[in-house]
């Protein structure tokens, strides 16, 4: 025998399209993952919470936009951080919930006893993908409901646009936080690496300085950077009035184009 | 897939010649060979032990029989099928209980049992498997909340919930208290004799000893013994040896002079000294009836006589030389 040594369990890797117990995994991981009240929080409450915190108690957000183009004059000036929002919203599950849950997973020897049985331990990964887009969905979705119904924003002007940019978005940031969680050893160190993106993320994605006041040097690098990128293509599509964002669209395919396929590789299973 | 074909009595597992060296941990450092040259087969309904002091290279190669990992020599059949090729064809039939506990802390025991059984063709039914490992009362706690027995308990039922031919249980005692290792042992016997091969790991000399009907000891990476427990003790070479105790002193006295007489001429005794108030005598397998002979001929009645007992750990001593220290962790040279 002359098996050559590798680092992952024999059993990843080998993918046969094995199904059964997927729908089962799902429902009980979707289940146990609900009874985590910090991450559930973060994923699917904290953007909703910050935009209706700032739409409702800075005066200049409820003031109408009288600079901007009609019909956007007549608009709250908290509509101009609802594309911001949406990425926070995108950014902090990928960042801050996805790469701990999946070191967890490592760290706690999750992924290997996976691996004892016929249930490959990717689909734990690909189940909590579908967890993860699911709760992004919810985020998203309230974030943008409660921003029409309650802070009067109008709604999207290219509503495609801004579905392609978020799609776009998720499978940039989810490639980031997968790469994140591929090598960190424990839940923790996932979470401090994923901290120090995080951040930096939001300041060039708007949560700081809004995209409407914030410097052009800021954003030419923002444009670059996929959360950054996700914010400035969200608020193309929503106002509409700057054109189809393609550098923004490319830089998020980009970024998904190299980092989906480095996390899978470089993510260890043990 | 189609269930492995065997008949009865060809072996469950066949491990030969297995070799396995992690490379170094650092570099410049020296790669670790963990199982130098481990072969042992096992027979359908046995439970079959790996015992070793820690760091022996046992869990090494179960990982490698359960295709977990890749050997770098020699050869694993389990269920006639080569798991080191395609482990993915074992895993149907093969129950496997890791060292470490690996759940998620909020899954409760129910729901651990359903998800892990949804992953195999045939299932386990979950009331009769928590009834069987005790956890029914338990069922809908969470993982976090369980106690270590408990743990160990839940993943024994994880291991058997896909209806598996062989379980492996790796040191699935370490860390129990001795009513709970007590009622693990028990429940071993049970899964045995629902007619599961038991591959068992254990660093516990007695828990062996109680447990396996064939045993492998292996050792910096190599079987020095092999065979049932008792046949192992059995081939132990050195005296046997009687304890006695008597009520009082002259007694005592009578019985020193009778015994230390007969170690002179009888040779199945080898000899007789005082141990504080008790009067050890040692000698062949026929060391007890020449005492007792002896005794009774001077009339000089024992309060109480024990054998000292011999047990896999004097196999041990006798088969490496030195003395068995279950936690050592020493480098094994390649």
């Amino acid at each position: 025998m002359t098996a050559v040594e590798q680092t992952v369990p024999a059993v990843a890797g080998r993918s046969r399209g094995r199904t059964r117990g997927f729908g089962k995994l799902l429902a009980t991981e979707l289940k146990v993952w609900l009874r985590d009240p910090t991450a559930v929080f973060f994923a699917l409450v904290f953007p909703t919470m910050l935009l209706l915190g700032l739409g409702l108690a800075i005066p200049a957000f409820q003031e109408p936009m009288v600079d901007a183009e009609p019909p956007w004059n007549e608009a709250p000036g908290i509509t101009s951080y609802l594309p911001t929002i949406v990425a926070l919203a995108v950014g902090t599950i990928s960042l801050t919930t996805m790469p701990v849950q999946f070191a967890t997973f490592r760290e706690k020897g999750i992924l290997k006893r996976l691996s004892t049985t016929p249930m490959p331990p990717q689909n734990l990964i690909g189940v909590h993908m579908v967890i993860n887009v699911l709760a992004l969905i919810v985020s998203a979705g309230v974030a943008v409901v409660s921003a029409i119904v309650v802070l009067g924003v109008p709604f999207a002007a290219d509503m495609l646009v801004v579905l392609l940019v978020l799609v776009l978005s998720t499978t940039a940031m989810f490639s980031l936080g997968l790469l994140v969680a591929a090598r960190a050893e424990k839940g923790t160190s996932a979470s401090g690496l994923g901290m120090l993106i995080y951040f930096p993320s939001l300041m060039f994605s708007g949560v700081w300085v809004p995209l409407s006041i914030m410097p052009d040097w800021m954003k030419d690098i923002g444009l670059y950077l996929p959360l950054g990128a996700s914010a400035q293509g969200l608020t193309a599509g929503w106002f509409g009035n700057e054109g189809f964002p393609l550098a923004q669209v490319l830089v998020l395919t980009g970024w998904t184009l190299v980092l989906f396929p480095l996390g899978v590789k470089l993510f260890r299973w043990e | 897939m189609t269930s492995p074909q065997l008949d009865a009595s060809a072996p469950v597992v066949e491990v030969g010649h297995l070799r396995k060296t992690y490379p170094a941990a650092r570099r410049g450092g020296t790669p670790k060979t963990a199982v130098a040259d481990v072969s042992f087969q096992v027979t359908r309904g046995e439970i079959f032990g790996i015992l070793g002091p820690n760091g022996a290279g046992k869990t090494t190669t179960v990982e490698c029989v359960a295709g977990l990992r890749h050997a770098d020599g020699g050869s694993v059949r389990v269920l006639g099928q080569n798991p080191q090729a395609d482990p993915a064809l074992i895993r149907e039939h093969v129950g496997i209980q890791l060292q470490e506990a690996a759940l998620h802390d909020k899954i409760t025991v129910r729901e651990a049992l359903d998800v892990f059984g949804s992953f195999y063709s045939a299932r386990a039914d979950s009331a009769e498997l928590l009834d069987l490992l005790d956890l029914t009362a338990h069922r809908d706690q969470q993982f976090a909340k369980l106690s270590g027995g408990q743990k160990q308990r839940l993943s024994i039922a994880l291991a058997l919930v896909g209806k598996p031919q062989v379980a492996i249980l790796d040191e699935l005692t370490t860390g129990l208290d001795p009513a709970a290792r007590r009622a693990t042992w028990n429940l071993v016997e049970r899964v045995r004799d629902s007619g599961v091969t038991v591959l068992l790991v254990t660093h516990f000399m007695d828990e062996a000893e109680r447990l396996c009907d064939r045993l492998v000891v292996i050792d910096g990476g190599r079987v020095v013994a092999e065979g049932t427990p008792s046949a192992l003790i059995e081939g132990l070479e050195g005296d046997r040896g009687v304890l006695l105790r008597f009520s009082d002193d002259g007694a005592r006295g009578r019985a020193v002079n009778v015994l230390t007489a007969l170690a002179d001429h009888d040779d199945d005794v080898t000899g007789a000294i005082a141990v504080g108030d008790e009067i050890e005598v040692t000698g062949t397998r026929k060391v007890l009836f020449a005492v007792v002979q002896a005794l009774a001929a001077a009339d000089v009645v024992p309060d109480d006589v024990r054998t000292v007992e011999r047990t896999l750990e004097d196999v041990f001593v006798q088969v490496t030389g030195r003395e068995y220290r279950a936690e050592e962790n020493e480098e094994v040279a390649a």
